[in-house]
């Protein structure tokens, strides 16, 4: 039975590669077997950007951290030379240091603690069959829409320009990445010590134990070999959220709006994503493969198992999906396109992502943990 | 019927609904379009665009 059901997953992702072939051509198709690994990968590692986050807030357990800091060091040197070497046919996720990129990452690392779940987070979780998410995807995908078509007032708030550290050539920018990545993770360990010295006797469930469970580091490793490929293929890094963005803007043109004159779908290329079928859309390909890969991945060794949330959490969770939408835009990106994208591209505005959203998180655990109680 | 074949049952729906959609989204879809290279390191052409970062 158990032979049979893996069967029919592995016909499912080939027939649906196939299809996506024959209806956006072979690069499409390409992306969403590169999706489908994505999605594995996150599934069966359960690599949690969110989850990695709220581990070491509350319990002081770094390997999360750790393994996000594995990814993007691995990620960066395997992409920085390539995008040096490649001007023009493959771009990195540069964005400008504005005021809407402060306020969006705040929010979003609030948010997606009171969803569970980032952008890839969201998708991979819907895969798996979490009943939240379908709570927070519907609502993701109309924040998304409308804070991509508020994007341009946003920015006009003001800031400072994209500051892009290959202008130094990429071994000074993977060295400035490198440190910072493991300063990062020596703070990290910092605080685990301190936090397992000053609870001698507390129990594993408040405090992490020493150690890196090897489900962080092969996920880190996997994922930075698909983050390389999906830059080979697309020309462009791995995103999520524009892909939802679009998935929104399509559904409510479908019920009478039109993009033109809108600041954002209005101009291009997103006009043009817009009007070409969705199936043509880089990012949305990539994330129909990851939604497939992780429904695979978790029904690889039987049915998935699950408990059904409460209402105040289902409420609570659509929320924050429009939140997480909206915010994801107002600061180029979630977890993959601004913080993972943004810093394996030597971009400062991942590092301006990452300290915001982090603090964000902060607030939104305790947040989280009212909404649970 | 209980809470877990509800929710089973709403999820295939959602799915079926998204594969529709997307169906629908392909079928109706009008114009011709330029299928870029199957790789683009090395293509000598520009990355398409719409990317979370805002390009």
């Amino acid at each position: 039975m158990c032979f049979l059901i893996r069967l029919l997953l592995v016909a499912g992702g080939l027939a649906g590669v196939f299809a996506v072939t024959l209806a956006g051509g072979l690069r499409q198709g390409l992306l969403a077997l590169l999706g489908i690994g994505f999605g594995a990968v996150l599934q069966g590692a359960r690599f949690g950007f969110t989850t990695g986050w709220r581990d070491y807030i509350e319990r002081r357990d770094p390997q999360g951290l750790w393994a996000q800091m594995l990814l993007l060091v691995l990620a960066a040197a395997f992409t920085l030379p390539l995008i040096a070497s490649h001007p023009g046919e493959l771009v990195g996720a540069v964005a400008p240091l504005t005021i809407s990129l402060v306020l969006g990452a705040f929010l979003f690392g609030a948010a997606m603690q009171l969803a569970d779940g980032c952008g890839s987070g969201t998708l991979y979780k819907a895969g798996g069959g979490a009943p939240i998410s379908f709570a927070v995807l519907p609502t993701f995908a109309i924040g998304s829409f409308l804070g991509a078509s508020h994007q341009p007032a946003w920015i006009g708030l003001g800031g400072l320009p994209p500051v892009d550290l290959l202008r130094y050539g990429w071994p000074v920018a993977l060295g400035i990445t490198v440190v910072g990545c493991g300063l990062v993770s020596w703070f990290a360990a910092r605080g685990a010590k301190k936090h397992r010295a000053a609870n001698p006797s507390a129990n594993s469930s408040t405090v992490a134990g020493p150690g890196w469970s090897r489900r962080w580091w092969i996920g880190a490793l996997l994922l930075a070999a698909l983050y390389a490929l999906h830059l080979v293929v697309a020309g462009q890094p791995w995103g999520i959220v524009y892909g939802i963005g679009l998935w929104g803007a399509k559904l409510v043109a479908a019920l009478g709006w039109s993009p033109v004159g809108d600041a954002f779908w209005g101009v291009d290329p997103h006009a043009v994503r817009l009007a070409e079928p969705v199936l043509a859309d880089v990012t949305s390909v990539t994330n129909f493969g990851l939604i497939y890969g992780a429904l695979a991945a978790s029904r690889w060794n039987g049915p998935a198992d699950f408990r059904a949330p409460t209402a105040k959490r289902l409420i609570a969770g659509a929320v924050a999906g429009l939140v997480m939408g909206y915010s994801a835009r107002m600061a180029f990106g979630c977890n993959v396109g601004a913080f993972l994208g943004g810093i394996a591209s030597a971009s400062m505005h991942g590092w301006v992502w990452f300290a915001l959203a982090f603090a964000g998180s902060m607030v939104g655990v305790r947040l989280r943990q009212r909404v649970s109680a | 019927m209980n809470g877990r074949r509800l929710f089973s049952l709403i999820s295939n729906l959602f799915w079926v609904l998204v594969v529709a959609l997307i169906a629908l989204d392909t079928a109706s879809s009008t114009g011709s379009r330029v299928e870029p290279p199957p790789i683009a390191l090395g293509s000598g052409q520009a990355a398409s665009g719409g990317h979370c970062s805002g390009r």
